[in-house]
């Protein structure tokens, strides 16, 4: 069908301000979320050439990235993070932009408080300087990182400067076996297409799996889009996105809510719409991940083994692996379920929301942390945090050995002071494995709440598909 | 925005694949307010050890790369965050140009908004840059932006593409933000429109 339009081509056509003859394009921003780090020199680039934000009420701020999870009671005590979180509520009240401070009980991860505002909706544009951004596109939203540069220019006009991205789609069909979830689903993408394999295009995700995923697992799976290179990823809306706009504090009521139902359906992608690129996963041979190296694309079944370069003939290639497994500090023919960890994290705006904790929960439910194990739970907004309190997660999570902290960022990219010591190996539920994210030295391995709660009790990594 | 026309320096050789924003500047140095400042953490966690010594190893720490303005690095280099701060550094240890067979998105995006260029090229184009580079203090190379040519050490010369309006940009110096408030009228325009059509946002 010539016609036929992807669901990217859709909402692309539909905030396109203008379009010069190479194909440079003005796009219209719908919503702009705002957190502390990469927003200071953009509003200092306001102020310097006498700009306003255009459309502050298109914009919602929050802390996030450098807060503690311990008492906050206590303020900030590392003075640069205390400035920067300052300089946020103060650029917030210049320009008059709605901000979430640490002691409000909305705050959170940007990218989970965002949805659960309803700021999020499907068919809108979404920036946000934060490569993880494409999690709203979870929600048939076009949500893309932007650089601070990029977040002045929003803030001034309402636009960015674009080209269109070509469109790929990934397709996950069959069943997903008992144990194996949105995150092995994600990582199993990226280890088929490479960190790389997305660079230039807008990912749709589609198939039986990614339909019977919830909103919470559709957002881990749009997540770790930039991962795999990709400027978006996204899911169609249907009837699992449209509940979850039901009754959020921001989302369309009463005869508004019907009008942008209709118009949600409409932004599917229509049969026999091209696609430059398609990549298809049997959802069935899909196991439980472990990432083994330094690069999120160095995913491993939890049944397999660390890989030995010597067997790779691309020199380039070999060279990546053999820095990877001497940083990691793993030898090749290693069985995963033989490495032992030190630390656990489950969290970040992956895996933070409510399904994650509950699925991890469910694995800690009477059982001990490992002795050698430190392992933290923290909550990805604070209304996941009361929600988890009100089913008692904090209790079992506490009862098991687990800390239960403040909301954040944390450890996923351990700019407060929650980090790995040097050499520390932690199962992690975030979304990137680079050397020293999680910390100095530290070592990370990407893997699902259930996998990263099953390795704090077990002390290494374990199969979750026997976990009795 | 500074103009970006010409460029002659010392390339470095960093032939690490997927080096990543954490690699280029740790999160330790995003507390900042300011844009400058960032080039002494760049590559840090490479470039300094536990002591906060130089790593002697580290190719910006060889005498010979010191004063390196050009980077020729492996595959799809500043994966991983959308901080600017990546190219903040480069720019603030005088590097202005980075040379690859492909770079991540954002990264990519970013530097364009602060007058460093970074060039794509056939992995063999690459490779013998690459060469280039390793002949340390002689490895001086030279990019023409007007005319898309890189200019070897041996006189040898490889084209190199770029999109028609970024080259524009950088060759004028021009503020994306100014460019984008000459069409105010249009954005006007659309801001109606699309608050007819979707009153609910």
């Amino acid at each position: 069908m010539a016609n036929a339009r992807t669901l990217y081509d859709k909402i692309w056509a539909d905030h396109l301000v203008s379009e010069d003859k190479d194909g440079t394009a003005l796009i219209y921003i719908d919503r702009h979320l705002i957190h502390e780090v990469t927003s200071p020199q953009a509003f200092e680039g306001l102020r310097l050439s006498g700009r306003t934000a255009r459309a502050p009420e298109k914009a919602l701020a929050v802390v996030d990235h450098n807060i503690p999870t311990i008492d906050r009671s206590q303020g900030i005590s590392d003075p640069e993070s205390a400035l920067q979180v300052e300089t946020l509520a103060k650029n917030c009240a210049e320009f008059g932009i709605e901000y979430f401070d640490e002691s409000d009980k909305r705050q959170g991860i940007v990218h989970v408080i965002g949805p659960e505002q309803g700021f999020t909706l499907p068919g809108t544009t979404i920036v946000c300087g934060d490569s993880h951004t494409a999690t709203h596109g979870a929600f048939g939203a076009l949500a893309m990182g932007i650089g601070t540069s990029e977040v002045e220019h929003v803030l001034a006009t309402q636009t960015l400067i674009q080209k269109k991205e070509k469109n790929m789609r990934v397709t996950v069909d069959g069943v997903l076996p008992d144990g194996v979830g949105a995150k092995d689903v994600i990582l199993s993408i990226i280890g088929e297409i490479g960190t790389a394999g997305g660079t230039g295009y807008v990912i749709e995700y589609a198939g039986t799996v990614i339909r019977g995923l919830s909103m919470e697992g559709r957002m881990t799976v749009c997540n770790m889009s930039i991962e795999g290179g990709a400027r978006a990823g996204m899911v169609a809306p249907d009837e699992t996105t449209f509940e979850y706009f039901r009754s959020r504090p921001r989302s369309p009521q009463g005869a508004d809510y019907g009008q942008a139902v209709d118009y949600w359906k409409s932004l599917c992608t229509d049969d026999g719409a091209a696609f430059d690129t398609e990549v298809r996963l049997d959802a069935a041979k899909l196991p439980p991940v472990v990432t083994w190296g330094t690069s999120p694309e160095n995913v491993v079944s939890v049944t397999g083994s660390v890989p030995d370069p010597g067997t790779v003939s691309d020199q380039a290639k070999r060279r990546a692996m053999e820095r990877a497994l001497d940083y990691m500090g793993l030898k090749p023919g290693t069985n995963m379920s033989d490495v032992e960890i030190d630390r656990a994290f489950i969290g970040s705006c992956t895996n933070g929301r409510i399904e994650d904790l509950r699925v991890a929960a469910a694995i800690a439910s009477g059982n001990r942390v490992h002795e050698r194990v430190n392992a933290l739970v923290v909550p990805g907004s604070g209304l996941v945090k009361a929600q988890a309190e009100a089913e008692g997660l904090d209790k079992i999570f506490i009862n098991a050995g687990f800390e239960w902290r403040e909301p954040g960022c944390s450890m996923c990219l351990a700019m407060n002071d929650d980090k790995l010591k040097p050499g520390e190996r932690c199962a992690s539920t975030s979304n990137r494995n680079f050397e020293g994210r999680q910390g100095y030295r530290g070592r990370t391995h990407l893997v699902s709440p259930a996998m990263a709660a099953a390795a704090a009790i077990a002390g290494h990594f374990v199969d979750i598909r026997d976990w009795r | 925005m500074e103009k970006f026309t010409n460029l002659t320096g010392v390339a470095a050789p960093l032939e690490i694949m997927n080096v990543d924003t954490d690699m280029i500047i740790p999160k330790q140095y995003l507390k900042t307010i300011a844009r400058t400042g960032l080039g002494k953490g760049l590559f840090s966690e490479m470039r300094y050890d536990d002591d906060g010594n130089d790593v002697p190893d580290f190719v910006l720490n060889k005498p010979a790369y010191k004063d390196a303005r050009i980077l020729v690095a492996g595959d799809n280099f500043g994966c991983g965050s959308s901080r600017e701060h990546a190219p903040w550094a480069l720019k603030d240890f005088g590097i202005r140009c980075i040379i690859s067979t492909s770079f991540a998105d954002i990264f990519y995006n970013n530097c364009f908004k602060n007058s460093v260029l970074p060039i794509v090229l056939p992995q063999e184009d690459v490779d013998k840059l690459m060469d280039d580079a390793s002949r340390g203090a002689n490895a001086i190379v030279s990019i023409d932006l007007e005319a898309q040519e890189i200019r070897g050490p041996d006189g040898g010369v490889i084209h190199f593409e770029i999109d028609p309006f970024r080259k524009h940009c950088l060759l004028n110096g021009l503020d994306d933000i100014g460019l984008t408030l000459e069409k105010a009228d249009a954005i006007d325009t659309f801001e109606a429109s699309a608050q007819a059509e979707r009153p609910w946002l």
